[in-house]
Parts: C-alpha cells; sequence; structure tokens
C-alpha cells in the first residue's frame, strides 16, 4: 500500500488533505467530524480579533444545471472569541495528537502578532498559516490581501512572527496580484517555512438582473467577495506552478483552488504542492468526499508505483516551459472517427466560426470531413466534440525534427516585418470574406419558412 | 382480474389515463435542457415537419427565457403545446436526436416544447397581435389543428377570418380524437382560448357548412376560403352485423371518450379492428376503462401493422393482446355484438389470402372498427372545379395549398389524407401564405 501521508516543513499528517481555513473548519465540532470521516488535516478559520458578519454571505455560479462551478463568499474571519476557538484546538489536538491542526492568523500590530501566535503554541496547534490572502472586507482594514499585495510589509509581518513562532509557519498568498512570485520570495527572505495558494479571488459573482444588485445580496446592495471553487483550479495550478519553478522560492508549497477529487489532488501535487487545501466542495457535498479523494489517490499512486507523495510532487514541472521553448515541429491533426461520430456537427459550426474553417460538411452524410491542408491542429474540434475518442488529433510530423521559436528568433527565421512571407498564416487558404454572406441565413428564419426560404423569396 | 378498475370519478379517469407527457418543471427543464448539445444545422429540426427551432427555444429554456421559448416554438407551429404533448415525438424529432446514435436517451423536446408554452399560456402573455387590417377576409371551414391555424396565419397577415365549425369546440381530433393520456380536453382549449384572445378571429360553433347555398354565400362574401375539414367517420366495413349495438368506430368512440370520461361504457370483452395508431389507441382506451380483455385483430402480421412501434408497446404494456393474422367475416350476436367470425389469413408475397376452413369466432360484447376514416368526397362534390386524387385527396399546389378551383385552399388530413396534428398545423401556416400571394396579386 502506498504512503498518503506527509511531513509538511516539519508538520505531520496521515494524508496531503486538509481542509482550508474557512466556513467547515469554523469549530472543534465540524474539524473533528473532518477527522473522523478521513480528513489529514485543517486549518482552523483564521483567528484574530472576532468580527461581526453580514446575513447572505455566499453566491454561486452555476453553468446551466452544474450548481456552484464557481463559489464566492463576503464572510470576514472567525466571529467567535479567541479563548473558545483556542479551547477547541487544544480538544482536537488531545483527541487528535496525529492530524495536523494549523492556526490561520490574522491581526494587526506587532504586539497581536507575538500574542496570538504564543497563545496558539499553548493551545497545541501544530503550525501557522499567516492569512495574506482575503481580499474582501478584511483588506478594507488593511489586512489579508492588502498584505498579500505589499511584500515589503508582509515579509515585515512574517518577520513579526517568526520571532516568536516554535511551530512551522506558512504564508498564505493571495492571487490578486499580477506576479505571484514576489509575495512568495518576499515570504522566504522574512523566513517563512512554506508557502499555501491560492486564496480566493476578488470577484462578483453575478448581478441580479431584476434587483441591480451583485450577489450575494445584502439589503438590496452588495460588495465584491472572494472567488473559489472549480472554476479556479486554472489559475490556482499557473500561480503553484509559477512559486515551484522559481529558482529562489524553494518553499514547500500547499495547494489550494478549486479541488473537489483525487485528480485535481495529483494535478495540484504534480505542479509542485506538497499538500492541498480544500473548501469549496467539503462546503458543497460535506465531508464524506474525503473517501473519493484518498482512494482515488491511492489507487492512482498504485497504479503509478508511486510509494509515497514525495515519489510525484513536481513531476510535471520540468514538463512546463515558456511558449518560446516549445516545438514547432510538432503537428497534429483532428482525425473524426465516422463510426463513432452522432452527427451533431459541433465540430463543424466551431472550427468554421471559431477557428480555421478546416471541417467541411458533405451532401448525403451528416459526418464532418477535415480539409487537411486547413487543419492547424488547435484541438478545438475535439474539445466541443460530446462523443468520448471520436475526435483525435493525432502526430502526423515525422517526431525527428525540433525547432522552438526561441531558436527560430536566434537563427534568423522568424517573421520580422508585417507583411513578412514567413508569417505563419501565410500559406493557409482563407475563403473570401464575401462567401459569408446568406451562408447560414435559413437559420434565422422560422418553421416551414427555412425550408421553402429560396421556393418563395420569403 | 382487469387491469385497471373501471373509473367511476373524473378523478379516478384522470389517474387511469395518467398524462404520458406529464408538465415539467423548472427543475427537470433545467436539467433536460442543460444536455441538449445544440447541433448544427440540428436533425430535430429537419424531423418535425413544422420546422421548429428546436435547439434554440431549448437553449432559452436553459437561460430561462422561457417567453422567447414559446415564441420560438409558436413562430413555427400555433399548435405548440399541443404538438409537444400528441406529437410522435419518438418517430419525429425525439427519433432524430443525434443522442440515439450514442445509446444515449433522445432529448424529451416535447415536454420542453409543452414546458415553455405551457408557462405563457398560463401566464397569458401576449406573443402576437393581428396585423393590421387589409380589407380581405377569409372563410375558414373547420376548427381544426388545420383551420386554426390557418386563421391565426391569416390574422397576423391583416385579414378578416371566420371559422365555422359543426362540433362545439375549436382544434378538431386535438379534443375529440387524440387519446386521453396524451393531452387533457383543458389545456388543449387552453391553447384555443391563448390563440383567440391574441389574434381575434371570428368562430362560429355548431355551424356545418354542407350544402352548396351555403357554400355561395361564403364564396360571395369572402376572398378565399380555406378548407380544414380533415376526415369524415369510420370507414365501414360492409360486413354482416357491423349494426349491432356495442359495435362502434373508433373516432366515434374516441370523441365520445373525450367528451364524456368515465361515463361512457366499455365492454367486458372489446376487439378492436385495425393495425393502426387509432386501432392502438382505441384499444389502450378500453383498457384503461376497465375492460377485462383486449385484443387487436389485425389482418396481417404483427410487424406489418401500420402503427407506430412505441404505440403498439403502450397498448401492450396496459394489457392488449394482439390477434394476428385475422380477417373478420361476421359480427355475430342478436341485437348486441356477442363475438366476431374471423377467418386464419396468411401473407405471401405480400398478398394476404384467407386459409380455408379456419373460420372460429372470438366472443366478446364490444367491436370497435380502427380500418380508417371516410373521406368527405360528397361535400368536396359541392366545390365547382375542384379536384380529389384517386384516394379522394384534395388536389392542392404543394407550396400554396390552393386548389383547382383558385378560390379554395385546403391544409390538413383532408388534403394529405390524414397525418398528425403538426402536418396540418405546418401546411396551413404555409397555405395562408399561399392565400395571401394569391390575394396580394
Amino acid at each position: 500500500m502506498p504512503d498518503l501521508s506527509i511531513n509538511f516543513a516539519g508538520i505531520k499528517s496521515p494524508n496531503p488533505f486538509w481542509l482550508a481555513s474557512a466556513p467547515p473548519t469554523n469549530s472543534g465540532y465540524q474539524i473533528m467530524k473532518a477527522f473522523d470521516a478521513g480528513w489529514g488535516g485543517a486549518v482552523w478559520k483564521t483567528l484574530g480579533v472576532p468580527v461581526v458578519n453580514v446575513s447572505s454571505r455566499y453566491g454561486g455560479v452555476n453553468y446551466r444545471d452544474k450548481r456552484l462551478v464557481g463559489f464566492n463568499n463576503i464572510e470576514l474571519i472567525s466571529d467567535r472569541p479567541l479563548a473558545d476557538n483556542l479551547r477547541e484546538i487544544e480538544e482536537v489536538k488531545k483527541r487528535f495528537p496525529n492530524h495536523a491542526v494549523i492556526a490561520s492568523l490574522m491581526v494587526q500590530s506587532r504586539q497581536e502578532w507575538h500574542d496570538i501566535v504564543r497563545q496558539s503554541q499553548d493551545a497545541g496547534a501544530d503550525g501557522f498559516e499567516l492569512n495574506f490572502g482575503c481580499p474582501h472586507g478584511m483588506c478594507e482594514r488593511g489586512m489579508g490581501s492588502a498584505v498579500g499585495q505589499e511584500p515589503k510589509i508582509l515579509q515585515m509581518i512574517v518577520e513579526w512572527v517568526m520571532e516568536v513562532a516554535t511551530k512551522p509557519v506558512i504564508v498564505k498568498l493571495t492571487p490578486n496580484i499580477s506576479d505571484i512570485t514576489e509575495p512568495a520570495l518576499a515570504a522566504r527572505r522574512g523566513g517563512a517555512d512554506a508557502i499555501s495558494l491560492i486564496n480566493t479571488i476578488q470577484s462578483i459573482v453575478g448581478v441580479d438582473i431584476d434587483q441591480f444588485a451583485p450577489y450575494p445580496i445584502v439589503d438590496g446592495k452588495g460588495s465584491n467577495g472572494g472567488y473559489c471553487g472549480p472554476a479556479v483550479k486554472p489559475i490556482a495550478l499557473n500561480m503553484v506552478k509559477n512559486c515551484a519553478q522559481h529558482p529562489d522560492i524553494k518553499l514547500p508549497i500547499s495547494g489550494i483552488g478549486g479541488i473537489e477529487n483525487w485528480r485535481d489532488a495529483v494535478e495540484h501535487i504534480l505542479l509542485g504542492a506538497s499538500s492541498v487545501q480544500v473548501c469549496t466542495a467539503a462546503m458543497h457535498f460535506g465531508f464524506g468526499i474525503i473517501r473519493e479523494m484518498t482512494s482515488g489517490l491511492e489507487q492512482y499512486m498504485v497504479d503509478k508505483g508511486f510509494s509515497t507523495i514525495y515519489d510525484f510532487v513536481g513531476k510535471a514541472l520540468p514538463n512546463v516551459l515558456p511558449w518560446e521553448q516549445l516545438n514547432m515541429k510538432y503537428k497534429v491533426m483532428a482525425n473524426i472517427h465516422a463510426e463513432k461520430c452522432i452527427g451533431c456537427q459541433l465540430c463543424y459550426t466551431a472550427c468554421e466560426d471559431g477557428a480555421h474553417q478546416a471541417i467541411r460538411l458533405n451532401a448525403g452524410t451528416r459526418v464532418p470531413e477535415i480539409i487537411e491542408e486547413n487543419c492547424v491542429g488547435c484541438n478545438l474540434c475535439s474539445l466541443v466534440c460530446p462523443v468520448e475518442d471520436c475526435i483525435t488529433m493525432d502526430r502526423t510530423d515525422s517526431g525527428t525534427e525540433h525547432i522552438t521559436w526561441k531558436e527560430r528568433v536566434a537563427a534568423g527565421t522568424a517573421p520580422t516585418e508585417f507583411n513578412d512571407e514567413r508569417a505563419g498564416g501565410r500559406h493557409h487558404w482563407v475563403p473570401e470574406p464575401s462567401a459569408a454572406l446568406g451562408k447560414e441565413r435559413h437559420k434565422t428564419l422560422p418553421g416551414k419558412a427555412r425550408v421553402y426560404a429560396g421556393d418563395l423569396g420569403l | 382480474m382487469a387491469e385497471f378498475f373501471t373509473p367511476t370519478t373524473e378523478q379516478e379517469f384522470a389517474a387511469n389515463f395518467a398524462q404520458l407527457k406529464p408538465l415539467m418543471n423548472r427543475t427537470e427543464a433545467l436539467y433536460e435542457s442543460s444536455r441538449c448539445l445544440f447541433c448544427f444545422d440540428a436533425p430535430c429540426i429537419k424531423a418535425c415537419p413544422s420546422g421548429i427551432d428546436i435547439p434554440q427555444f431549448i437553449r432559452q429554456i436553459n437561460s430561462g427565457n422561457e417567453t422567447g421559448a414559446a415564441r420560438t416554438i409558436y413562430e413555427a407551429n400555433y399548435f405548440g403545446n399541443a404538438c409537444g404533448k400528441v406529437c410522435p415525438t419518438e418517430v419525429l424529432c425525439e427519433g432524430a436526436c443525434v443522442y440515439n446514435l450514442q445509446d444515449v436517451k433522445p432529448i424529451e423536446i416535447g415536454r420542453l416544447q409543452s414546458y415553455a408554452t405551457t408557462k405563457v399560456i398560463e401566464s397569458g402573455k401576449k406573443l402576437f397581435s393581428p396585423g393590421a387590417a387589409n380589407g380581405k377576409s377569409v372563410a375558414v371551414i373547420g376548427a381544426g389543428p388545420a383551420g386554426i391555424s390557418a386563421a391565426c396565419e391569416l390574422r397576423a397577415l391583416g385579414y378578416a377570418v371566420d371559422v365555422f365549425e359543426a362540433k362545439a369546440q375549436p382544434s378538431g381530433l386535438t379534443v375529440y380524437g387524440v387519446a386521453p393520456y396524451k393531452i387533457t380536453n383543458e389545456e388543449t382549449l387552453a391553447e384555443m382560448d391563448y390563440l383567440q384572445a391574441q389574434f381575434g378571429y371570428n368562430t362560429h360553433f355548431n355551424s356545418p357548412i354542407n350544402s352548396r347555398e351555403e357554400l355561395m354565400k361564403l364564396e360571395n362574401k369572402y376572398d378565399a376560403i380555406f378548407l380544414g375539414i380533415g376526415l369524415g367517420k369510420t370507414n365501414a366495413l360492409g360486413l354482416p352485423g357491423e349494426n349491432k349495438i356495442n359495435c362502434t368506430g373508433a373516432v366515434e368512440f374516441i370523441a365520445e371518450l373525450r367528451q364524456h370520461h368515465h361515463e361512457i361504457a366499455v365492454g367486458r370483452k372489446v376487439i378492436v379492428l385495425g393495425g393502426g395508431n387509432t386501432a392502438m389507441d382505441a384499444a389502450s382506451e378500453s383498457a384503461r376503462l376497465g375492460a377485462e380483455q383486449v385484443t387487436l385483430a389485425y389482418r396481417r402480421g404483427k410487424e406489418e401493422m401500420g402503427a407506430y412501434e412505441f404505440e403498439y408497446d403502450l397498448a401492450k404494456g396496459v394489457g392488449v393482446s394482439g390477434l394476428f393474422n385475422v380477417a373478420p367475416l361476421e359480427i355475430v350476436g342478436d341485437d348486441y355484438v356477442a363475438g366476431v367470425r374471423f377467418i386464419r389469413t396468411e401473407t405471401i408475397n405480400g398478398k394476404v389470402s384467407e386459409i380455408a376452413g379456419s373460420e372460429f369466432v372470438e366472443p366478446c360484447d364490444m367491436v370497435i372498427k380502427a380500418t380508417g376514416q371516410a373521406k368527405q368526397t360528397e361535400f368536396l362534390r359541392l366545390i365547382p372545379g375542384l379536384e380529389v386524387d384517386g384516394k379522394g385527396r384534395i388536389v392542392a399546389n404543394a407550396h400554396t395549398g390552393q386548389t383547382t378551383n383558385p378560390k379554395y385552399f385546403a391544409s390538413g388530413d383532408a388534403w394529405n389524407g390524414g397525418a398528425e396534428v403538426v402536418n396540418a398545423a405546418a401546411e396551413a401556416k404555409l397555405t395562408a401564405r399561399g392565400i395571401h400571394a394569391y390575394l396580394s396579386k
């Protein structure tokens, strides 16, 4: 059996799945329930001077019938007195000595940071996560993302914390910044033991088109919130990768953002995370999702022959390159497997209107045909095709040649002038603009008029 | 024991004749509409005789624009709600859904269609209004799917329209002929009210037109006459004993059933003669009325029946049994039906022949003849110059519906020989345009 346990910057956990600091970690009750269910660790809902929240705190993004592909909140840090939280941390640690309990912290003055770090340590927290990420409410008071966006201040606060911390310190980063590596480097300079990312993305999750107000609506008004859920995973993965690849950061990364199943977790780990944090999925489906996550991760490790998490932390990183280092000789071409095609023709209309006019329809069949000389291998058709493996992107180059943009620039073979003969699309067939006119006009007519448009001149 | 108890109240009737395509709620409509792939040049549109832009209205439902969805539907087909419920979608739009090729359940297009149309009908939201009056008028004979559809379209084009109907209610077979588990009278008539409230055509019920004098009055008063007369009574079989009590035509039986529900009586042992969709309906309906034994008797083999497979499955599902390769010779009994004398048949090279000496009597106390409807040939003879083809169908221009008497136009069963509501609705819309083109010359 593979070993799922981790030692994250000195914080031990039976598996890499932690609950992120958020509503699911608001109380000892919830965390004990989560540990009972199988979670490896939990980052306590951020401690500080307790807040007062508004009612109506969450908003969702639905895609068609799928609920909460995106989620946002305008809830603040813990609204419970510190003593209550600390007492429960102690209780949890007593009951679950081998699970990771991390205290998320957010205060203002040096004295406050010292006090809260000491008290949390005394309560038995295994480590700290400094919340420099919250992008709503708290940032208006100079905390949360307001700190994460100012590397110098971030570094200073980390230094204050390190003055008293005897347990590992994780700095949680905000994605609301143009270059995530800058605050990550500041955390390193300040002496932090690890970083975690991403916190939520500043967002308006939707607008009520009848009340003319953003969701979630508080007495007819709204405010920007923090965006999370499955939709943010791609942003998180990219930022995790940026931090993991940076030669000077060199800190363990706790990956956060859009993790809902084992697959999402593996992706974060392959890009450099060595623990993962989950919130939205637990808020949506409850703590029980952990069973699928651990069993999926375990099965993946068995299938791949990995015995520990560390066997594949960052394993995809060598394959993430700057664009200019990609092989321009690599060619794929769409291949429609007619026997699987159901004739929806989504590939046709996608390529026709959204790509390179490399698919045609032929009379007498609903199966579209690839115009090989026009196919640039963009993948679009295979992405819109609703049938598994019906359109495959097959390699057509010999696999023996390799040239990158960087090399072409160096060799002087890259286009440099506006009308350069070496333009990538120069020898590519593009239809005459006027050929578009009226091509699909019949589709705009109702009923039989479509069919008889020609006959009756309607 | 019968599969169904004989219904004695409206509630029991409604339970026995529960809607095959019940109204969706918003959640179901959202889920179902989310599955639509939004095919390019969608096969469902092509399979729809009225050419409704189905992916468009499904997308409109999905984005919460039910009113727009209803408009998309009604722009192509004024019997939008009725068609959603009574169309044989299994062989039309839903049968063409590309999901079938992937062994995935096709989109429930009919139910989505009714979901959108029911919403606007219930809200009473106006989608259309009559066009500016053009000073011309058209008489419409028959308030069925063809007649009402033509009336709507003609009103939209600015014509004054009077609809003459022999029966007491509009929508033709939708309220008099379709099986009650496909659509209720209430929802049928609600759609008719909804249309009339918007288009404002005049209706004259209990006003049969059946003499040359009456036709001449119309010819003198109106600029054009639209024939939406449908078909006539059930064909007589010419069998001995056909006039016995409890030997009835399917069309007449169903009309009674639709109007009087559980108050009509059905036999304990019913034999339905025929192999078409109406035979399936009559058989299912007999079973749902509490008949203990319902037998479908057909001259040829099972696979040669004209009925859609799903219609036969539906009948089998309520306990109807099939009796194939039998031809009726005589309805036996004294005053009342007591049985049918059959002779066994065989089909050789497509020709049915009787097997000598194979006669037998199948006892029953009711016979329903579902052996086709007669054409209205007598009435059509009253119209000078109007030609019918060898099968008694009105001859008319395929794109304009104009008959060989230029003042008369036709659509629906009387023209196509007997098809679905959707065919009549689609044809009538086209014919109204044909009338407009003719009168605009």
